[in-house]
C-alpha cells in the first residue's frame, strides 16, 4: 500500500512537471531555445494566486484565471522586449538573455514580496479520495493535477492538429524560413508560443504550490530544470515524449526518496536522464536528425 | 606570411599576460599604500578563483565549441579533494607551502580524472543536450557530496552515504551536509595570482599549439576534422579534462580561503556554473583575456552596488539583459555600425585638412 501511495504521489508531482515540460518543449521546438526564465514564470504566477486568493480574499477560481491571463502577458512581453530582438544572434547570447530574465524575475519578487517563504494555501477544492478503507488515499491536489495534465495535453494536441495556428508551429518549429515563404507570420507564432508556454506555467504553480505549500523567490527554478530534464527526457519538441517524460521523472523522484534516499534523488534522477540520452541521444520520443555534410 | 601569423599570436599573448601584470602590480601598490579596503582585501583571492575558471570554461566553450552548464562541478571535485588532503594531513608536512602544492595538484588531478570519466559518455551528444547532461553530472557531484560522510579513526577511514558511527577517538572530515571544516587558510593573493598565470600559460600554449588547432578544426568543422585524420574524441577529451583541471585548481583556491566547505547550490551547483559561462559570454566566446577582465569586473559590479543592498541583484540582471540586447539586437547593431562610420568619416575629413 506505501508502494501505491509514493506511485501515486510520483504520478501527481510528474503531471506538474509534465505541465511545465510542455510549455518548455514548445518554445524548445519553435524558437530553438532553452527558455531558462519559463521556472520563474511558475513562480510569478504562484505569487499572483497568493496575493489575490489569502491576501485580497479573492475566490481561488478567479485568482487562477487573473494569474494565468497575467502570466500570458508576462511571456509575451519577455518574449517581445528580451528575445525577439535576438532572433539572429548566436544561440548562447539568447541563453545568457534568458538566464538574465531569470534574474530579474527572481529579484523582482524578492523585493516585492521579500524572502521570507509564504504558506500558499491549497486552492483545490476537491477532497481527498480514501480506498481500500481508509489504507490508501488519494489527496484532491493529486486528483485535479493529473486530469489537469492529462486535459492540457489533449487540448494542446488537438490545438496543433486541428487548428490553424497549431499547424503554423508545426512549419516554424520544422523550417523557419520555409515557414515565412509560405506565407506563416513567424514572429506572431512564437508571440502565441511564448503565451500558451506561460499560461501553463501559471496553472503548473498553482498546482505545484497547492501540492507543496511553500513559495519563496526560488522556487519555480528548481522545478524548472526538472521539467527541462523531462522535456529532454521524452525527446524535446514532442509533446506526448514531455509528458511522458514528466511522469516518469515524477514517479522516479517519489520511489527514489521513499526507499533509496532523499538527499540522493535528485542525482538518481539526474542519473536516469543521462542513462537515458547516452542509449538513445534525441530522448525516448525525439526524432533522430541526420547530419548533413 | 608565416612570421607575421606568430607575431599576431604574440601580440594576443602579450596583451593577456601585459593585463595580468598590471592588475598585479596595481593591486600590489593599493596593498602597500594601504588605500584598499578590506572588503576589497577579502575579494582578491575570489577574483583569481573566478578568472581562472572563466579562462578554463572558455577553453570549452570558446576553443571546443561545446556548451558546459556543469564547470562548477569540476570545482567541487576540485575544492573537496585538495581539502580532504589538506585537513587529513594537518601540519605533518611541516611546511604550508608544500602542503598547498600537493593539495594543488590533489585537486586538478583528480577534477582532470572526473573530466575524462564525464567526458567519455558526455562528448558523444550535441549541442543542448551536452549541456543539460553537463548540467546533471554537476548537480549529480554536488548532490553526492552534501550525502557523502567521511570519517577516520583507530581502524582506518570510513566512507558512507548515511550518518556515521565512529571509534571514540574517531574524527569526522566531510560530514554530510555540513561539509568539511578546518580546512587551512592556504590561498593568498600571491599563489592565486601565479596560479592565475599558470592556468593563462597553459590555455595559450594549448591554443597556439598543434593540439589546439587540431581542437578548433574540430568545433570549426567536425566532419572536414574527422576526414582529414584529425582524431576527434581524442581531442575533445583533451581539452574537455584539460578544462576541468584547471576548474579543479580554481576549486583549490576556494576551498583554502574559507575554513568551513559545503556544497551549496550558490557556490558549486548550476547558479555557479551559469555565472562562469556569463563571464566567458560577455568577455567574448574564445578570448581568453576577454574573460578573465569579464570575471573581474561581474565579480566587483555587485560589491560596488553594496550600497544600493535589495537593488543589486536586479541591476546585474538588467545590465547582463541590456548588454546581450546591445551586443546582438539588429536596431543596435546598426546604431553602431552607423557611429563608427561618423567616427570614421570624422577622421578622413582630419585627414584631409
Amino acid at each position: 500500500m506505501s508502494f501505491l501511495s509514493y506511485l501515486i504521489n510520483g504520478i501527481s508531482l510528474g503531471s506538474v512537471y509534465a505541465i511545465i515540460a510542455l510549455g518548455y518543449t514548445m518554445v524548445y521546438g519553435i524558437a530553438k531555445m532553452l527558455n531558462f526564465a519559463h521556472g520563474d514564470v511558475i513562480m510569478i504566477g504562484s505569487y499572483v494566486v497568493f496575493t489575490m486568493a489569502s491576501t485580497w480574499g479573492m475566490n481561488p477560481m478567479l485568482a487562477i484565471v487573473v494569474s494565468v491571463i497575467f502570466c500570458t502577458v508576462l511571456g509575451v512581453v519577455i518574449e517581445r522586449v528580451a528575445y525577439k530582438p535576438l532572433r539572429e544572434a548566436t544561440s548562447l547570447a539568447v541563453l545568457i538573455t534568458a538566464i538574465g530574465v531569470s534574474y530579474l524575475l527572481q529579484n523582482v519578487a524578492l523585493l516585492i514580496f521579500g524572502a521570507g517563504t509564504k504558506s500558499f494555501t491549497s486552492v483545490v477544492p476537491v477532497p481527498a479520495l480514501r480506498l481500500a478503507g481508509g489504507a490508501l488515499t488519494i489527496s484532491g491536489e493529486t486528483i485535479v493535477t493529473v486530469i489537469a495534465c492529462i486535459v492540457i495535453m489533449i487540448g494542446l494536441m488537438l490545438f496543433i492538429k486541428k487548428s490553424k495556428s497549431g499547424q503554423a508551429m508545426l512549419a516554424v518549429s520544422e523550417d523557419r524560413g520555409a515557414a515565412t515563404l509560405m506565407g506563416v507570420n513567424v514572429n506572431r507564432t512564437i508571440a502565441l508560443t511564448f503565451a500558451i508556454g506561460s499560461g501553463l506555467a501559471a496553472i503548473a504553480g498553482v498546482l505545484l504550490c497547492s501540492a507543496y505549500p511553500s513559495l519563496t523567490p526560488y522556487t519555480g527554478s528548481m522545478p524548472g530544470i526538472k521539467a527541462f530534464v523531462a522535456a529532454v527526457f521524452g525527446g524535446i519538441g514532442s509533446i506526448p515524449g514531455a509528458f511522458i517524460g514528466g511522469v516518469l521523472l515524477g514517479v522516479i523522484e517519489s520511489l527514489a526518496r521513499a526507499y533509496i534516499s532523499s538527499q540522493l534523488s535528485d542525482a538518481i534522477v539526474f542519473g536516469v536522464l543521462i542513462i537515458v540520452l547516452l542509449v538513445k541521444p534525441t530522448g525516448i520520443l525525439g526524432k533522430k536528425i541526420n547530419e548533413k555534410v | 606570411m608565416k612570421t607575421k601569423k606568430i607575431s599576431k599570436f604574440a601580440q594576443t599573448n602579450l596583451i593577456t599576460y601585459g593585463i595580468a601584470a598590471a592588475a598585479f602590480i596595481v593591486v600590489e601598490i593599493m596593498l602597500l599604500t594601504g588605500s584598499m579596503s578590506s572588503l576589497m582585501e577579502g575579494l582578491l583571492v575570489p577574483l583569481c578563483t573566478y578568472a581562472i575558471l572563466a579562462v578554463s570554461l572558455n577553453l570549452t566553450v570558446g576553443i571546443l565549441g561545446e556548451l558546459s552548464l556543469g564547470h562548477a562541478g569540476f570545482m567541487c571535485v576540485g575544492a573537496f579533494s585538495s581539502a580532504f588532503f589538506s585537513v587529513c594531513v594537518g601540519d605533518a608536512f611541516g611546511s604550508d607551502l608544500f602542503r598547498f602544492v600537493i593539495a594543488i595538484l590533489i585537486g586538478a588531478v583528480t577534477a582532470g580524472i572526473f573530466g575524462l570519466i564525464i567526458g567519455i559518455p558526455v562528448l558523444r551528444l550535441r549541442g543542448d543536450y551536452l549541456a543539460i547532461v553537463t548540467l546533471a553530472f554537476g548537480e549529480i557531484i554536488k548532490n553526492v557530496i552534501n550525502a557523502l560522510y567521511v570519517g577516520r579513526d583507530s581502524k582506518g577511514f570510513h566512507i558512507s552515504l548515511s550518518p556515521l558511527t565512529l571509534e571514540p577517538d574517531g574524527k569526522m572530515i566531510i560530514n554530510g551536509a555540513q561539509g568539511l571544516s578546518g580546512t587551512p587558510n592556504d590561498s593568498t593573493f600571491i599563489i592565486g595570482f601565479i596560479l592565475l598565470l599558470m592556468t593563462l600559460f597553459i590555455v595559450l600554449n594549448l591554443i597556439h599549439s598543434r593540439t589546439g588547432r587540431a581542437v578548433m578544426a574540430i568545433r570549426d568543422n567536425r566532419i572536414a576534422a574527422e576526414s582529414v585524420g584529425v582524431n576527434i574524441t581524442k581531442y575533445k577529451l583533451l581539452a574537455f579534462s584539460v578544462s576541468a583541471a584547471l576548474a579543479g585548481i580554481a576549486g583549490v583556491l576556494y576551498a583554502h580561503n574559507l575554513s568551513t566547505l559545503t556544497a551549496l547550490p550558490r557556490n558549486f551547483g548550476y547558479n555557479m556554473s551559469i555565472t562562469i559561462l556569463v563571464f566567458v559570454v560577455l568577455g567574448g566566446i574564445g578570448n581568453i583575456w576577454g574573460s578573465m577582465i569579464a570575471a573581474v569586473i561581474l565579480t566587483l559590479l555587485p560589491e560596488m552596488l553594496r550600497g544600493l543592498n535589495d537593488y543589486r541583484m536586479l541591476i546585474y540582471a538588467i545590465v547582463l539583459i541590456v548588454l546581450m540586447l546591445f551586443n546582438w539586437s539588429p536596431g543596435a547593431r546598426t546604431f553602431r555600425a552607423r557611429l563608427k562610420e561618423k567616427v570614421g568619416r570624422h577622421k578622413q575629413t582630419e585627414e584631409v585638412k
